[in-house]
């Protein structure tokens, strides 16, 4: 009970108009999880349910001969036994990408590919019937870097893409660069290459599926449940009428769980083969197989500078590892390119970029999707050029800041920006003047600073609809119900949308009920991706709540006999602002209006705003607004062993309006931990075979380096509410 | 290993204690623990994140030590002592650090929270003031990716302070940042 207020702890300021946007807040869904009471994809258990279990390749490259699962299924207790011709129909996250099987049709093009799958009574009896079932592979040369994959060749891993093995090709150029950069004072090239990681979330991929009265309901561990959706009706042949995908709670997402996956194709298909639920829940080692994490990118920038040391043109070249499948790589291509511009102001602008297909676990998006790379490479290169120019790296910074309300080179609509603050912030907060180059031998301070988007400007499959959708079911007895097609998967979505109902209609957040992430029952939300969850989401709750308030409001203003600009909804009452004793409980609104007219229900949706760019790939870097950060890190280098260790990081982050602080300061340390681990530690390692294939050196998470509490350094925040 | 009846159904009985409760459970023998817990108990607050041993994320109290339930036999477990999440709370009142969990946002995914809460309760039961360093050695095994570690140690450290009987309470920064 309690109206989820934080411990003891005093409301911070906030706008004036506002009374509970900016106040921090338990999560709705937080005593849940202490108690352990969440259910998960795994936790779920229905009668007569069947265990699933996926045959994965052993080869890196090659043709499949032939699948003999004969023996698989005489075993007791196999219900199904299914290989790529159960379900030929492609999928993939992009139209442009439709290049994933439920399981291999001909082909498998990595170490994991699915090939065959087995639904049992045990999962003990499906782990025995993979070991039965006969796969005849005939090998083909394997491609083990982007740099094999430039060379030309008969047989590319896919018969799609740009040129060979190369999916992708991306060349965009705004304004002469080859003059600016022939005219310029100084030139400086650098070359940077960025290593793949992983999401690791803890949870690993599960999913339950049902076929009941000719319908599938598939409960899966999805942050994009709308996308497994559409999916899920091309390849089942189904009417998506008949289909309900529920996105259970997702165990950590960081973008992993963005993709349609194939146990979820495969455990829907074995439902209806078998009528029973399917249950898919895969180990470790296959999380490490499904992937999806951040392209391993060679980049290189080139930057011409006049005499007074302003970037005057850029030239900048990413290549990257994509791995065995599209995936969202098309966007992920054109965002190592797209963001260098709204953060600094660079005149002219060019971006060369090519994804390659390799035989290795695909890449796709993760946590800040394409952008954490290139940001690497060009802040290292601005502090190189600060070196060159003998200028504080803090102040080439500043004196290249992009600009409020402009458009960027590459047609990109800048609003806000909060990154000056950033900056200045961090550099007072960590003595920056005190401690840069004036560290003893073996510690030092740097400086960077990032921007990314609040949302996509274009959805991932063209059309005109919203982005997010919301409704709300307003209860006589007092109670609003707020139906959202967003995921919560620990970043909060669900909270947010109380709070934000909450904050139109007077109500507490424990009055709130929210229904997420159901195709069924919610309006289509895009889904836990690009950052775009609480802007859109947000502002459709908005809408539907602004509509609520406006019904109850005409009605409860009748009965008061005052104008309806005089009420005001707050603490669960509807009353007069000049005569607060005088009004209804916020559940005798609700009666007053169902009297009225009828059930009270409203919906909002939102769109973003359409960007400016007309060009061929201006779809990538849109968004409504872009969050800004500047981060100052300390490290130490043990001079004999070339360890690393940072003991702290002062971050500042301009992130418009906080509307729960609490949980703004766990998704910035999150970040900060995600980034430090990515920068020491974290690697999708590789190895080469005998044969020379390529194969996932160890896929576990003992080998997969990840922060512990050891590494993990302390954190210094500042939130910039620049809006 | 403790002694244990195998019956003809192919599974092994055994009892023990759980949260607090006497109870009996039959199982195929291979089963670890935790696979006893979520499938033969029904008690899914345990999660799994590797079942090697590697992550933490199944901890549970044996006989009140923490350990990693993937690398228990369920055969072990007769006449032990097993605690889970489940059994943190005392009816409807939760654990402080339950609390302090939730007030600070710690359980973010919530998915590591249950193998978390148990390591630090054993903690605070053998220190009650832990220095943020013992925090951090106590809780080195087990992996979070979504706080960064911070706001569990200040959830760890929070409910300490209130379990030693002072009026303890979030920090500003902690919630809004430095300003």
């Amino acid at each position: 009970m309690g109206d989820g207020k934080v411990g003891s702890i005093p409301n911070g300021p906030t706008l004036p108009a506002l009374r509970l946007v900016g106040q921090p807040r338990r999560k709705v869904d937080a005593f849940a999880k202490v108690t352990g009471q969440t259910v998960f994809a795994d936790d779920i258990k229905l009668p007569r349910m069947l265990f699933g279990r996926i045959l994965r390749s052993t080869e890196t490259h090659a043709r499949i001969v032939s699948v003999d699962t004969s023996k698989a299924e005489a075993l007791d207790g196999v219900k199904a036994v299914m290989t790529g011709q159960t379900l030929p129909i492609p999928f993939g996250i992009l139209p442009v990408s439709q290049d994933e099987h439920a399981l291999c049709l001909d082909r498998v093009r990595f170490v994991g590919d699915p090939v065959a799958a087995v639904a049992a009574t045990t999962e003990e009896i499906a782990t025995a019937a993979l070991e039965l079932i006969d796969v005849q592979y005939e090998s083909l040369p394997c491609v083990r870097t982007p740099q094999d994959a430039l060379r030309d060749t008969d047989d590319p891993i896919h018969d799609y893409g740009d040129h060979g093995n190369i999916h992708k090709l991306v060349h965009l150029e705004f304004g002469d660069v080859d003059e600016a950069i022939a005219n310029a004072h100084h030139v400086r090239e650098d070359f940077s290459f960025f290593e793949g990681n992983t999401h690791l979330p803890m949870e690993q991929h599960a999913c339950v599926a049902q076929w009941v009265d000719e319908k599938i309901t598939l409960w899966s561990s999805t942050q994009t449940p709308h996308y497994v959706h559409r999916a899920l009706a091309e390849v089942l042949e189904l009417p998506p009428a008949r289909i309900r995908v529920i996105a259970c709670p997702n165990g950590g997402g960081f973008g992993g769980k963005s993709d349609p996956f194939s146990h979820e194709m495969v455990a829907a298909k074995m439902a209806m083969l078998t009528g029973r639920p399917v249950k898919i829940a895969l180990t470790r080692e296959e999380v490490f197989y499904c992937h999806r994490g951040r392209h391993p990118v060679l980049m290189s920038v080139r930057t011409g500078v006049d005499e007074t040391g302003r970037i005057k043109g850029m030239h900048f070249r990413s290549l990257l590892d994509g791995g065995a499948y599209g995936s969202y790589g098309v966007a992920s291509t054109y965002y190592t390119g797209a963001l260098q511009t709204v953060t600094y102001e660079i005149e002219r602008y060019r971006f060369q970029g090519a994804r390659a297909f390799t035989n290795k676990p695909p890449c796709g998006p993760k946590r800040g999707h394409g952008t954490p790379q290139p940001r690497f490479a060009l802040e290292v290169h601005l502090d190189k050029l600060a070196e060159d120019l003998d200028v504080d790296p803090a102040e080439i910074r500043l004196q290249h800041l992009a600009k409020p309300d402009s458009v960027t080179a590459n047609w990109i609509k800048i609003g806000t920006i909060g990154l000056r603050q950033c900056i200045e912030k961090v550099v007072e907060g960590s003595d920056w003047a005190n401690k840069f180059r004036k560290l003893p031998y073996g510690r030092g301070v740097g400086l960077a600073c990032s921007s990314y988007l609040t949302g996509a400007g274009l959805p991932i499959y063209w059309n005109d609809m919203p982005h997010s959708g919301v409704q709300l079911k307003l209860d006589r007895g007092g109670g609003v119900t707020v139906f959202c097609g967003s995921t919560e998967i620990g970043q909060g979505s669900d909270t947010i949308l109380a709070h934000i109902v909450g904050e139109v209609l007077g109500l507490d957040m424990q009055d709130i009920q929210v229904i997420a992430g159901d195709t069924s029952l919610t309006p289509v939300d895009l889904g836990s991706y690009s950052s775009r969850v609480t802007l859109m989401t947000g502002n459709a709750a908005v809408q539907a709540a602004e509509r609520a308030r406006d019904i109850l409001a005409t009605h409860v203003a009748q009965k008061l006999e005052i104008p309806v600009q005089r009420l005001v909804f707050a603490e669960g009452r509807v009353v007069d602002a000049e005569h607060p004793d005088q009004g209804v409980t916020f559940a005798g609104a609700v009666q007053l209006a169902e009297a009225a007219q009828g059930t009270v229900g409203t919906v909002g949706s939102y769109s973003p705003p359409r960007s400016p760019g007309r060009y061929r790939g201006a779809g990538v870097g849109p968004s409504p607004t872009y969050s800004y950060s500047a981060a100052i890190v300390e490290a130490e280098v043990d001079p004999d062993t070339g360890i690393i260790t940072v003991p702290r990081i002062w971050i500042g982050h301009d992130i418009g309006q906080s509307i729960n602080p609490a949980s703004v300061m766990g998704q910035v340390e999150g970040g900060v931990y995600m980034g430090l681990g990515e920068a020491l530690m974290e690697e999708m390692a590789y190895r080469l075979r005998t044969n020379e294939q390529v194969v996932h050196k160890i896929p576990s998470m003992l080998e997969y380096k990840s922060p512990t509490t050891f590494e993990m350094c302390d954190v210094v925040t500042y939130l910039i509410e620049d809006p | 290993m403790a002694s244990h009846r195998a019956e003809a159904d192919g599974k092994a009985h055994i009892k023990l204690v759980l949260n607090g409760d006497p109870t009996e459970v039959a199982f195929a023998p291979h089963k670890t623990l935790l696979e006893v817990l979520r499938e033969d108990l029904d008690l899914t607050g345990t999660k799994h994140g590797c079942e090697l041993g590697e992550c933490g994320t199944c901890t549970v109290l044996l006989d009140g030590q923490p350990v990693l339930s993937c690398l228990v036999l369920g055969l072990a477990c007769e006449g032990r002592s097993v605690g889970t999440v489940e059994g943190m709370a005392n009816g409807p009142d939760l654990h402080p650090l339950q609390t302090t969990f939730a007030d600070l946002g710690a359980a973010q995914c919530g998915y590591c929270t249950p193998g978390f809460l148990l390591t630090a309760q054993k903690l605070i039961e053998d220190n009650p003031s832990p220095s943020r360093d013992e925090i951090k050695d106590a809780l080195a095994g087990n992996l979070c990716r979504c706080t960064g570690y911070l706001k569990i140690y200040e959830a760890v450290e929070l409910a300490a302070a209130q379990m030693r009987g002072e009026e303890a309470r979030p920090t500003e920064e902690s919630i809004y940042g430095r300003r």
